[in-house]
């Protein structure tokens, strides 16, 4: 009958509960938290000089969380047409009460989210967290950093205008490159053969339905596991005295810290850095120039752009493609590639590879940002 | 008798040489027409000079079904040259510039005629020459005048609306330029600078640069067929066909009798005649640059009346301006500033209106506009100002959650060293 | 007993700061999405559908410019009665028109362009006819929205 709450101020007594914690009783016996709340008293995180990479899931979470809220609230209000859709965004950035803050707020945790989420697996590739008993894990986030990928790209052509009709334009020809299927993906993505009202529908439907389905499914395995194998300890920490924390309070409330933080980044962004409306779309006006992708796009566009048209006999694109296509694949399957991290020895190729990309990522988004 | 017939399809040379003669026969249905019996005139001309031949690729009057003879007569079917050419098979041969314009009225102002071609088209085009300073003059023996084919071409004749044709709009200046920029062959009759003005004027960026086709050239005033200059009092006339209000205004003006008084070319005074230049509003200015001091000096009633619109205007015309930055950077802070635009966009109409009732050359109706203007600007600034006032509430918002979030940020921080320190 | 009070005490206030802190976060969000999710006054944008007057205040060959979301149009009262509505944006150079019921058609002062009851450019420079917009009744309202 004891509590595992922290606050607890008795340990003589007979326990005289306080009204919250006779309610809390009365839905702990109904709702059968008990175990759920055992298995959150007895979690604890490493302490190491590597801890500080363990908040960015709990960060993406976070701002997945003010996705899914600031979503819900803009889905009151959007249009999915192309008729209506520009409109209904004015309407919400002029009209709506805070509608301003909501729609800045999710376009501005939408690329933060990306970019936490792009940290943490790469945190997480390089203290080798993969290694098993982790290996589904790993596969799972990595499927989520391509769901969240897939929220960012169509999400951005909900507003309806000009940047992102023609950004989704251009990002629905790249499929085309791949063999036999490439016409076919292009054609299931945009809803037929250009990009029309028909593609804001199934984007919006994919972006509010199919994504958070898949999202809520692969998420729940990913957390599940993350909770049930517990947090993995980075080869090399162990003379560290093997200091643990608990999850409840310490970690938490660092984790609020960090999130306070990050909202109060978010309203700031908000209120000083407005999310841009632009001009409505009009598919029969050639394409402004300068159109690109959003930012973490732009280094496989840029890429794509920089390979010759021919490399020997074959298109430069189409191999351009592979290699991403081969790339994923490795890094999908690194928990099984990497034999010295599951043995538990130093694996410095892996490392050397991971270091590679993450310089070729940044230096081709900045190239991407400053042609 | 039918199973006869049945048995002879069944033999298969037959069939094959049935299927033969069919496919014989489609081919060469297929075959281009009978070729036309030669046409001689095409023949030698060709063999004489292949240019004259290319030239006629694309003439209307070729692809319309008449060819040399249906305008020099003569008879194409026969091959030696004194048949062919005629006069007893109707041979007109080249007409003399004094006879070109019957030469083409021939067909061109027979309205049975040219109705089985082209109903729409009008057929007074000769009568009007006649009419026109070209056509008096060639009338009084001057050979070295326009006619029908200075302008139009002889052969390769394109429709009007062609761009390729010598009249379509964008090159119609060039065309009367052949002459009347030429100075030797204008013998110092007339000026010969008026392409060079009107290639400086709104009206020739209208046309060539924006492609804007309804902007006028040459001919919109001074009639094509009828060419002449328009007289000193029919000038607004001509200039109000598109500028109406601005002529109705000078109507009622009092320049209207003192510039027929003065034996004064109306529009053309402040304006030029070729060379209109984009009008501004220094125009009205008494200042030495402006057009109203040209006339007027301190202390009469047209001094005053300048410079009272002069004011108004400006007036109007930098309060816009002013207002216009406010929305700009609302509207780059972020905000929304649609609203505000449409009041800017009412303030302009009445600074446009403005500055046509100028040309009623009274004070006061100016400033009627002008006033008008004047409120849509106070309303925009309103709204600007309320933008950036909404602007101001978001960043003391902002403020204030920011400082929310700080405090339960050290709360958090104090708790943690609290709870650790046991 | 006295070190436990004051341990107490400051643990208390310490709580109290942070629940109130937390609190007051909680409700910095809470209120913006509240008042965000209710409806604003006008409730469709004004570039969608807008009511653009009244129909016993536009009398037959009568027409009135009203505003329609960030530009002006023109809504026109035929010589019949019908209620039609265009842009009142000119084709030809973006001056405002105009209705003239001498003309019984819609004008544009600027290059003295014409347009019939149609919207269609009848004479004058204007290339092309005005954009029309769906005009439907609600009872004394004219609704003007986007065909």
């Amino acid at each position: 009958m004891k509590t595992t709450s922290e606050f607890e101020h008795q340990t003589t007594a007979p326990p005289e509960l306080s009204r919250i914690q006779a309610a809390q009783q009365w839905l702990r016996h109904r709702l059968g938290t008990a175990p759920v709340e055992e298995m959150a008293g007895h979690k604890t995180v490493p302490v190491h000089r590597h801890t500080i990479w363990y908040y960015l899931g709990g960060m993406t979470l976070f701002l997945f969380s003010i996705q899914v809220v600031t979503g819900i609230l803009l889905l009151l209000y959007y249009r999915p047409s192309a008729e209506e859709a520009f409109e209904s965004v004015q309407f919400i950035m002029t009209d709506v009460s805070f509608g301003w803050l909501v729609r800045s707020i999710h376009s501005w945790s939408a690329n933060l989210m990306i970019l936490t989420l792009f940290i943490h697996m790469f945190s997480v590739y390089f203290l080798k967290a993969y290694r098993p008993p982790r290996e589904i894990t790993w596969i799972t986030g990595v499927l989520l950093l391509f769901i969240a990928l897939g929220f960012g790209f169509s999400g951005y052509l909900l507003p309806w205008n000009k940047l992102a009709f023609f950004a989704t334009r251009v990002g629905t020809e790249i499929p085309r490159v791949f063999p036999f299927v490439g016409d076919f993906i292009m054609r299931f993505l945009r809803g037929g053969d250009e990009v029309t009202g028909a593609t804001l529908t199934r984007f919006f439907g994919f972006h509010v339905a199919i994504l958070p389905a898949l999202t809520t499914a692969i998420l729940g395995v990913h957390l599940w596991l993350v909770q049930s194998h517990g947090m993995s300890r980075p080869r090399g920490t162990e003379h560290e005295n093997d200091r643990e924390m608990k999850f409840v309070p310490n970690f938490l409330l660092r984790d609020i810290m960090g999130w306070l933080v990050a909202l109060g980044i978010l309203a700031a962004l908000a209120a000083i850095f407005p999310w841009e409306l632009g001009e409505k779309a009009d598919p029969f006006v050639p394409a402004p120039a300068g159109i690109r992708p959003e930012w973490f796009f732009l280094f496989s566009f840029e890429t794509l752009k920089l390979l010759p048209a021919h490399i020997w006999f074959f298109e430069g694109e189409a191999l351009g493609i592979l290699g991403f296509t081969l790339g994923i694949g490795f890094w999908l399957l690194v928990p099984f590639l990497d034999r010295n991290a599951a043995r538990g020895l130093p694996s410095r190729g892996f490392t050397v590879i991971g270091v590679v990309v993450v310089i070729y990522i940044v230096v081709m988004t900045a190239i991407g940002f400053w042609s | 008798m039918g199973k006869d017939k049945l048995k002879m399809l069944e033999s298969p040379w037959k069939i094959l040489g049935t299927v033969a003669c069919a496919g014989f026969l489609a081919s060469v249905s297929f075959l281009p027409a009978q070729p036309k019996p030669a046409d001689s005139c095409v023949a030698c001309h060709t063999d004489l000079d292949e240019s004259l031949t290319r030239q006629m690729d694309g003439d209307i009057h070729l692809e319309r079904g008449l060819g040399c003879v249906g305008c020099h007569g003569g008879d194409a079917s026969q091959s030696d040259q004194e048949l062919a050419m005629a006069a007893t098979r109707g041979f007109a041969g080249r007409p003399k510039p004094a006879q070109t314009a019957a030469f083409c009225g021939k067909c061109h102002s027979d309205a049975g005629f040219m109705k089985k071609y082209n109903p729409a088209l009008r057929i007074d085009q000769q009568a009007e020459y006649l009419t026109s300073v070209h056509g008096k003059l060639l009338g009084q023996g001057n050979q070295m005048v326009a006619t029908c084919i200075s302008c139009h071409g002889s052969h390769g004749i394109r429709s009007v609306s062609h761009p390729m044709s010598r009249v379509y709009p964008q090159k119609v200046a060039q065309t009367c330029g052949k002459c009347h920029a030429d100075s030797g062959y204008m013998k110092s009759r007339l000026p010969t600078d008026q392409v060079a003005h009107y290639g400086k004027s709104v009206h020739a960026e209208a046309l060539m640069k924006k492609n804007d086709l309804s902007a006028p050239t040459c001919n919109d005033c001074h009639g094509n067929h009828g060419a002449s200059p328009p007289g000193v009092s029919s000038v607004a006339n001509v200039c109000g066909t598109c500028h109406t209000r601005q002529a109705e205004m000078f109507r009622q003006s009092p320049h209207n009798a003192s510039f027929q008084q003065l034996g004064q070319a109306e529009c053309l005074v402040c304006h030029d005649n070729h060379e209109i230049a984009p009008p501004t509003d220094q125009m009205l200015s008494v200042e030495e640059s402006g057009t109203c001091a040209d006339c007027h000096s301190e202390g009469d009633k047209g001094y005053a009346a300048a410079q009272a619109m002069h004011r108004s205007i400006t007036d109007l015309s930098g309060r816009l301006n002013e207002v216009e930055q406010l929305v700009t950077r609302a509207e780059r802070a972020g905000m929304e500033v649609s609203r505000a635009r449409i009041g800017l966009s009412e303030g302009h109409d009445a600074l446009i209106g403005a500055r046509v009732v100028v040309h009623r050359f009274s004070a006061s109706h100016v400033k009627t506009e002008t006033d008008r203007g004047m409120a849509s600007a106070r309303k925009t600034r309103q709204l600007g100002e309320q933008a950036l006032n909404e602007l101001q509430f978001r960043r003391k918002g902002l403020a204030a959650s920011l400082l929310v979030i700080g405090l339960a940020l050290v709360a958090v921080f104090f708790k943690i060293r609290q709870i650790e320190r046991k | 007993m006295e070190p436990t009070i004051k341990k107490t005490t400051r643990r208390g206030f310490l709580d109290y700061v942070l629940g109130t802190s937390l609190g007051a976060v909680l409700v910095s969000v809470c209120y913006p999405v509240l008042s965000f999710l209710i409806p604003p006054r006008v409730a469709e944008s004004a570039d969608v559908s807008v009511v653009a007057g009244k129909v016993t205040d536009l009398a037959p060959n009568s027409g009135k410019i009203f505003k329609f979301g960030s530009r002006a149009a023109l809504l026109v009262r035929t010589p019949g009665g019908e209620i039609r509505a265009f842009t009142a944006r000119c084709t030809h150079l973006d001056c405002t028109v105009q209705y003239r019921s001498d003309l019984q058609g819609i004008w544009c002062a600027c290059h003295n362009g014409h347009y019939d009851l149609q919207g269609r450019n009848v004479s004058g420079p204007p290339p092309r006819p005005l954009e029309q917009f769906k005009v439907n009744i609600r009872g004394d309202e004219v609704v003007v929205s986007r065909g």
